[in-house]
This record gives structure tokens, sequence and C-alpha cells, in this order.
């Protein structure tokens, strides 16, 4: 109760300070949105040269790629702590985190959150909602508690991911371009993971798992049975994940001595 | 002159201090390299070619257009914005060259810079892994080299451009993503441009982003050949002298109506 009330005291201060450049907001969603279109063209031009990509129709793939802006949005809303080393640890800032009432890492989460990006998470289902009355989809009741279910999961695995990359700065504070090398690689869960190598498969599946985030569960939806299997292993690999990079995380805290300055 | 070479000069050697850098700048792009060459062998399946171009092509494609894209790109007109938020462009102005001129010559020190330490080794490394196909005619290598030229200058342009507009809209951060945005999409780097439906190609036609990307990369992998390439160039040529006078006119009215914020 009282991580909870903390978390709507942080949102509110959020929303003032943002809501003081609204001009300036407004632009950066614009922008947001023209960055998630770009991949929509791609794929809508792509699809005027070929009828399927290793068996996946425009529609379906179209239906990934909505899918996993969703979980991609609450990722990058609240667990966006790419620069934690040069902010946290170089500078000195854990210390101060470290004095605080609640979990060093809830501290973090709630000091970075950039809400605007859950804007994003709009524009995947606007893009799903397309595609799915495109492929004349049929849901059921209990799809609405899985696509819940299935979109916190892949945010979990992000988030496991990178809190997991953001802890070796723990163990050693030299710059590291894990991070961005990170984004790009989660870029390959956008797509069926048919149309990659057995290597890379494995790598996305238990490794990195990005296929997660988008192929496997939006599988479920567009009825591909023989996927199912991958679709519910989702919430498992997800908390697994994450479970595993709170672990890390809090190792690496014990293991914190400071930046001196 | 002189100075303009030695501005080139100083800002290769900055790079140089920092070149670790831009080692794991190499993997990323393979990384996203990857992700096009199993994308596009997918798209492929069994065809022989789209648009005139092989799968084998198009992969040589889509390598040589972000390994050219490491040499054109730079960040002058957030450097540009920049400077006129912080007011330190009064300082730049009253320096015995001219702004514009510096700024580019700056961006050139580090195209070359990335070109040498990046795109080169880059593509030796990517050409390693995936299937590639390069020119064994030393005329195409002599086309791509000049048409590469002209792509760095079409680019630096834009950024000029947009880096201005700084002067009249105090704060553009918006805009500057707006244009890389659109240049990803319609310079060729993600697509090549003959892929386009007829009537967006149509639309194309008359702005310069294709003069940035699209045309070097065909003129590596042979998408387009003899006269094509020739006309190809001059399209380069032609765009590089118009944007010009935008820039011109930009400054000449910024100059004027200059407000420093701050000091």
């Amino acid at each position: 109760m009282f991580y909870f009330s903390m978390f709507t005291q942080y949102v509110g201060q959020y929303m003032k300070t943002r809501m003081q450049y609204r001009a300036d907001m407004v632009v950066e969603l614009l922008s947001d949105m023209l960055f998630q279109v770009t991949n929509l063209v791609f794929i809508l031009v792509v699809f005027g040269h070929t009828q399927f990509l290793s068996g996946w129709n425009r529609d379906e793939i179209i239906f990934i790629y909505g899918f996993f802006l969703v979980p991609y949005a609450i990722f990058g809303a609240f667990f966006n702590i790419w620069d934690f080393n040069e902010r946290y640890i170089v500078k000195g800032e854990m210390d101060r985190i470290l004095t605080r009432p609640i979990h060093s890492l809830f501290q973090v989460v709630l000091e970075r959150m950039e809400l605007e990006s859950l804007f994003g998470a709009i524009t995947g289902i606007v893009i799903m909602g397309y595609a799915s009355i495109q492929l004349g989809l049929s849901f059921h009741w209990f799809d609405i508690i899985l696509f819940i279910l299935f979109v916190i999961s892949g945010a979990l695995v992000y988030a496991g991911i990178f809190v997991s990359l953001a802890s070796i700065g723990f163990w050693s504070d030299a710059r590291t371009s894990l991070m961005p090398m990170m984004y790009n690689i989660g870029n390959y869960g956008r797509y069926p993971v048919d149309i990659y190598n057995s290597v890379i498969r494995f790598v996305l599946t238990w490794i990195l798992p990005f296929a997660f985030v988008g192929v496997y569960p939006a599988a479920y939806f567009l009825n591909k049975e023989e996927w199912y299997m991958y679709s519910f292993l989702t919430p498992v690999i997800g908390v697994g994940f994450f479970i595993l990079s709170v672990f890390l995380w809090n190792q690496g805290v014990k293991r914190y001595r400071g930046a001196g300055n | 002159m002189d100075k303009y070479i030695e501005m080139i000069r100083i800002r290769f050697l900055m790079m140089l201090a920092y070149r670790t850098n831009y080692y794991s700048g190499i993997l990323i792009y393979s990384i996203n390299i990857g992700a096009y060459y199993f994308l596009w062998t997918a798209i492929y399946g069994g065809k022989e070619s789209i648009e005139g171009l092989s799968a084998v092509q198009m992969t040589t494609y889509v390598a040589v257009s972000w390994m050219a894209r490491a040499f054109y790109f730079n960040n002058i007109d957030r450097e540009i914005a920049l400077e006129i938020k912080e007011g330190k462009v009064a300082v730049e102005l009253i320096r015995p060259y001219n702004y514009l001129g510096m700024k580019t010559m700056q961006a050139f020190g580090e195209g070359i810079f990335r070109l040498v330490f990046f795109s080169i080794p880059g593509m030796v490394i990517v050409a390693l892994v995936f299937p590639m196909e390069f020119s064994t005619n030393g005329i195409t290598w002599l086309l791509f080299a000049s048409s590469l030229m002209f792509s760095f200058i079409v680019n630096t342009q834009i950024n000029l451009i947009t880096g201005m507009l700084t002067f009249f809209l105090f704060n553009n951060d918006g805009l500057m993503r707006a244009k890389r945005v659109i240049i990803d999409l319609f310079s060729g780097l993600l697509l090549p441009i003959s892929f386009y439906p007829v009537w967006a190609q149509d639309i194309m036609v008359y702005f310069p982003f294709q003069a940035i990307s699209y045309i070097p990369s065909m003129i590596f992998t042979e998408g387009i050949k003899g006269n094509e390439v020739l006309q190809a160039i001059l399209l380069q040529g032609f765009w590089a002298i118009v944007l010009l006078l935008p820039i011109q006119v930009l400054w000449v009215i910024a100059k004027k109506r200059m407000i420093i914020q701050g000091g």
C-alpha cells in the first residue's frame, strides 16, 4: 500500500512537470508516433511485392507489430534505465537512492519514468484493431485477460533484460554499449521467428527472449496453434526473467561501494 | 581555405581520441543489417528478383546503405540548435570565418573519421558474415565515391536548414526528429525507392531525399547502370546547388533578426 501511494505521488509530480511544457510534449508524442509509423510503412511497402513472409501474411505481420508496441510502451514508460550507469553509479547518485525507504530498484523506476511512452500502446492497439478487422479475427471474453497477461509478461521480459544489464554497472563502472545494442536486438522480436536461422531463433527464445514480446504472444490471438505452447510460456518467461534480474540487482546493491568524489 | 582544412583535421583528431566508442557502433550496425538480411531473405522467398534487384544485391544494398550512413550522417543540426539556444552563436558570428562553412567542415572531418574507422572495417566484417556481391569494375567504385560525396553534401545542407530554423522556432527538437524519420524513410535507407508504389515515387521525385542514400547504394549494387548512373549523379549535383538557395536566404534573414537567448 505504501508503495502504491508512493507511485501515485510520483505520477502526480511527473504530470505537473510535463504539463508545464505542453507544446513540447505534443511535439514529442507526434514524433514518437512518426517513428512507430515508419515500421508500418516498411511492412506495407514490402507486402506490395510479396504475399507471404515465411507463411505469415501482411495483416498478421501488422498485428504482431501492433502487439509488440504495447508491452514495449510499458517498458519504455517504466524501465527505460539505459543511462543508469552514468546517472546513478558514476555520479554517486546511488548513495541517495539507498537512503530511501523503498526498494532501490523501485525508487530508480519512479525517478526515471517517462509516462508519455504509454501513448505508444494506443498506437499499437489501433494497429492491432486495424489488422484484426482485416483478418476477421474474433475474440472471446477471456482473451482480454490473456491480452493483459501477455502484455505485462512481454514488458517484464524487456524489463528483466534491461535491469540485468543495468546491474552490470554495480560490478564494472566502465562505459558499456550493451544497452543500445539491446534495443537493436529487441527489434528482432517484431517479426516472426521463422525468418531467422536456428541459432538466432534459439537466442530469441531462451537467452534474450525478445520473441516473447512480439510474435509468440501475438500468435495466440492469430489462432496459430503450432505456436500455442510458446504463447502460454510467455508469462513464465516474463516473470522468470524479471525475478532473475531483481536477484542480480540485489546482489549488485550489496556490492555497491559508492563513488568517491 | 587553410583554416577550414585545419578544422577538418582537428575534428578528425578529436574523434580519434574517442575511437573505442566506435567498435560497438560497428556491432550495432551489423545487428541492424542482420535483421534486414533475414527479413529480406524471407521477403524474397524463392523469387529471383524484385524490381530488378536480386536477393544478394538487396543484402549488399542494405549493408552499403547503413555503412554509407555512417559517413554522411552528422548531428550539426543539433549542434547549431544548441549553440543558438545557449547564445554561443553570437561569439561564433564575430569569428573570422563563415559559421555555416565551419560547421560543414567539422561534419566533414567527422565523416572522414567514420569512413575510415567505421564504414570500411564495418563493410569488411558484414561482407564476411552475409552473402554479398561487390562490383569488380573500378569505374563503378569511382562513381560510387563521387555519389557518396554528394550524399554528404545534400544531407549536410538539409541539416544546416533544420538547424538554422532554430533561429525562428527557438525550440525545434520535434522538427529535427521528424526530419530524421523522413530521411530514414524517403532517402532509401530502409527501402529502395523503386519498391514504393508508383504514386509515392512520383511524389518523392520532387524532394532531395533520394539523393542521400538511394542513388549511391543503387550505384554500388549496380542496380542502375550506364547512362542512368550519370543522370542520377547529375540529379544529386542539381540538388546540391538548389539547396544553397534556401540556406543563403535563411542565413541572411536569421542574422538580421537574431535574438540571443540568455548569454
